[in-house]
């Protein structure tokens, strides 16, 4: 379902922006604007849709609009034009009023230097959306508590926030934005002014709590890394527009154009790949064939051994051409020597966790899925291949990628 | 030269311009009169209320309570010298004038450095006539204040206030703007009505800026006292000025000291005042 739908949402900074629009409008580039009109195009026609409890991130290098963009979603920067239909309402066109009954419910916002108010404690904080909606203090100060409790802040209420770590503040400024308990959470580089270690962390907290949540997000970045880890779908932004939206994969693999390739041509696809995405066809035997039918299948297919399965591809083993050999020689059926012990992994495993597995055995890996179905046959020449980008990614369906992101958090 | 261009006439101008002013409005005038040097009188009473040693110690105990012990103390023994070299009534005067400017500068002030703070149309109105005010040579004004208010305390506190107002608008403007651009959008994205924004954020973080706007605003309202008193403002101004056109060397180093002794007090009380609350938090 979408939650939010933004189209041709456009911001020029400075007066007059009449013809800097209809220059846009007509292809002009940022550099191109600003020349003829000295006008700065911030975000030039972004359009897309969110689904709901989707993590849709927004990434590109500082300059790029991210952060004006997201801005202009919830007008802290108003639009020069375009809509953002919330819950097919149109935020853009919304009075003083409506805007505002729409921050308080619906969006809540968490900010790069985390912004929490210093004047106040850390309980305060996170109350502050609730107390200026005229919430009764005692049940604003019950839902502030909860969310301290949700983010693993409680017993730091009476705290003043710089008495907190990074990582804390921008706890109390989840909390903050979860007291409310809107639909959307807009996060600007929330997790960018954190140190490495602690950016790891947040970003995993962030996705255990996504996944009992299930908010609709919108997660500003300029780290790829992250844009991969925490992505349901990347949006990709150079000069203000949206260059490419596609899911982890389709950006790294198909990159739109240069720039996103550019982009992306440093990323460990280690850990972006899974070993689905370099896995080839298994070859495979039944246990009613005999020993020679077994050899001529290998020769057939220039393999060295076969993957033993049932009528359901169920895995039962492997045979090596060596045992089958012997097999033929001392006349033993396949179940005599198929060897029951067969390295296996996931389809989602990450190629990165791959390498340990593949470097000690001397067999292939076996994709299975939980039911010990056969998928496919991870080599190591396709690992290679994998990490050198030469892959092609199918459209990923959304329940994969959920699956993804709950093996991600574990 | 002259004949091409000859002198405009603007001394002529202003004067009908007050002279206007004072038909339209002279009721109004004297409606403000009223109402100032009552106030004064009502505050001067209050100072002399109780004996001199019962409001030195009275004094001191509000140093403390509002500021710290050392300030009290300060306070006590300043206070006893002052009244020991016999200035305790006209000090009490000086203080009641000063501290009338300081409100009035402050409930003037303090919005208008909020509306400055707010739209830049009011602030690029108001901050040249700020300049104006500050440079502008006090005895100037001090004409068509009696012009308009006689003699006496009420056009001093007016010349006062025309003084020391300006760096309370102007500390008020620059607190809130300087309140950081993200706490501001996080007040903002949370759904805060514009009184909402300024009441629990904006205001509270300006605090210690507009603070010192209003410790400067004291501070200013004291340097004017002996200015005043060339008008006929009572208090030490005018001992200090008897002391000059009669050239009293003794005479005018004691009263300047009670007025310096007056303004170390102010000043320190009103310094603390500003971050009273953060020094409580910090205990707490």
């Amino acid at each position: 379902m979408i939650k939010i739908q933004v189209k041709n949402l456009t911001k020029i900074f400075g007066s007059k922006p009449d013809k800097a629009i209809q220059l846009l409008q007509e292809g002009g580039s940022k550099q191109q604007i600003l020349q003829d009109t000295g006008l700065t195009v911030g975000v030039n026609q972004a359009s897309f849709a969110v689904n709901t409890g989707e993590v849709f991130v927004i990434m590109g290098l500082s300059g790029s609009g991210k952060s004006t963009l997201v801005r202009l979603l919830n007008r802290l920067i108003e639009p020069t034009c375009g809509s953002i239909e919330i819950d097919g309402e149109d935020v853009a066109a919304m009075s003083k009023e409506q805007l505002r009954e729409v921050r308080r419910k619906k969006l809540s916002m968490v900010f790069q230097r985390f912004a929490l108010f210093p004047h106040r404690t850390v309980l305060e904080n996170v109350e502050y959306g609730l107390e200026i909606q005229g919430l009764p203090k005692e049940e604003r100060r019950e839902k502030a508590k909860q969310a301290l409790e949700l983010v693993g802040l409680a017993g730091w209420e009476s705290s003043m926030p710089d008495q907190l770590s990074g990582g804390m503040q921008q706890r109390v400024g989840l909390a903050r934005a979860l007291a409310n308990n809107p639909d959307v959470l807009l996060m600007d580089e929330a997790f960018s002014a954190l140190d490495p270690l602690i950016r790891k962390d947040m970003q995993d907290e962030l996705l255990e709590l996504q996944s009992s949540m299930q908010k609709t997000i919108i997660f500003i970045t300029h780290d790829l890394d992250e844009a991969l880890k925490i992505g349901d779908r990347i949006a990709l932004m150079k000069d203000g527009k949206i260059v490419q939206i596609g899911t982890p994969e389709e950006v790294l693999t198909n990159p739109a154009n240069e720039y996103v390739e550019k982009f992306v041509e440093d990323v460990d696809m280690s850990k972006v790949l899974n070993a689905e995405h370099v896995m080839k066809r298994p070859e495979t035997i039944t246990l009613d064939k005999g020993p020679r039918v077994a050899l001529q299948l290998m020769r057939d297919s220039g393999v060295s051994s076969l993957y033993v399965v049932d009528k359901r591809k169920t895995l039962l083993g492997i045979v090596t051409a060596e045992a089958v050999s012997q097999a033929k020689a001392e006349g033993l059926t396949l179940q005599d020597v198929t060897e029951t012990n067969v390295p296996t992994v996931r389809p989602d495993t990450r190629l990165h966790d791959l390498f340990d597995l593949i470097a000690f055995s001397a067999l292939p890996l076996a994709v299975v899925n939980e039911g010990d179905r056969l998928l496919g046959v991870v080599v190591r020449g396709a690992v290679l291949g994998g990490l050198a980008g030469r892959v092609k990614v199918k459209q990923e369906q959304p329940s994969e990628q959920s699956l993804e992101r709950v093996n991600l958090v574990g | 030269m002259d004949k091409l261009f000859p002198k405009l006439p603007l001394d002529q101008w202003v004067e009908t311009l007050v002279r206007y002013l004072w038909k339209q409005a002279g009721g109004g005038f004297d409606l403000i009169k009223m109402l100032i040097s009552g106030w004064v009188d009502f505050l001067a009473f209050l100072f002399m209320g109780l004996p001199d040693w019962a409001m030195i110690l009275l004094f001191s105990l509000l140093a403390w309570l509002l500021s710290k012990r050392s300030v009290a103390i300060f306070t006590f023994i300043g206070l006893s010298l002052v009244s020991n070299l016999g200035y305790w009534v006209n000090t009490m005067q000086t203080l009641a004038l000063v501290l009338t400017a300081a409100l009035i500068s402050i409930i003037l002030g303090i919005p208008t450095g909020i509306m400055c703070a707010r739209k830049k149309a009011v602030r690029d109105v108001v901050m040249p006539v700020l300049d104006f005010m500050q440079t502008m040579p006090a005895f100037v004004y001090l004409i068509p204040a009696i012009f308009f208010f006689g003699i006496g305390e009420v056009p001093g506190v007016i010349a006062s206030v025309i003084f020391a107002m300006p760096p309370t608008i102007r500390l008020t403007n620059l607190g809130i703007r300087q309140v950081p651009v993200e706490l501001v959008e996080a007040a903002d994205s949370f759904g805060s009505t514009a009184a909402q924004k300024l009441l629990k954020v904006q205001l509270p973080l300006a605090k210690p800026t507009i603070m010192a706007g209003v410790n400067q605003c004291i501070m200013l309202s004291l340097s004017m006292v002996v200015i005043a008193s060339m008008i006929g403002a009572k208090g030490l101004g005018a001992d200090v000025y008897r002391a000059v056109t009669q050239i009293k060397i003794g005479k005018g180093f004691e009263a300047g000291l009670a007025i310096v002794i007056l303004a170390i007090m102010l000043d320190r009380v009103t310094q603390h005042i500003g971050n009273h609350k953060k020094n409580k938090e910090e205990r707490a």
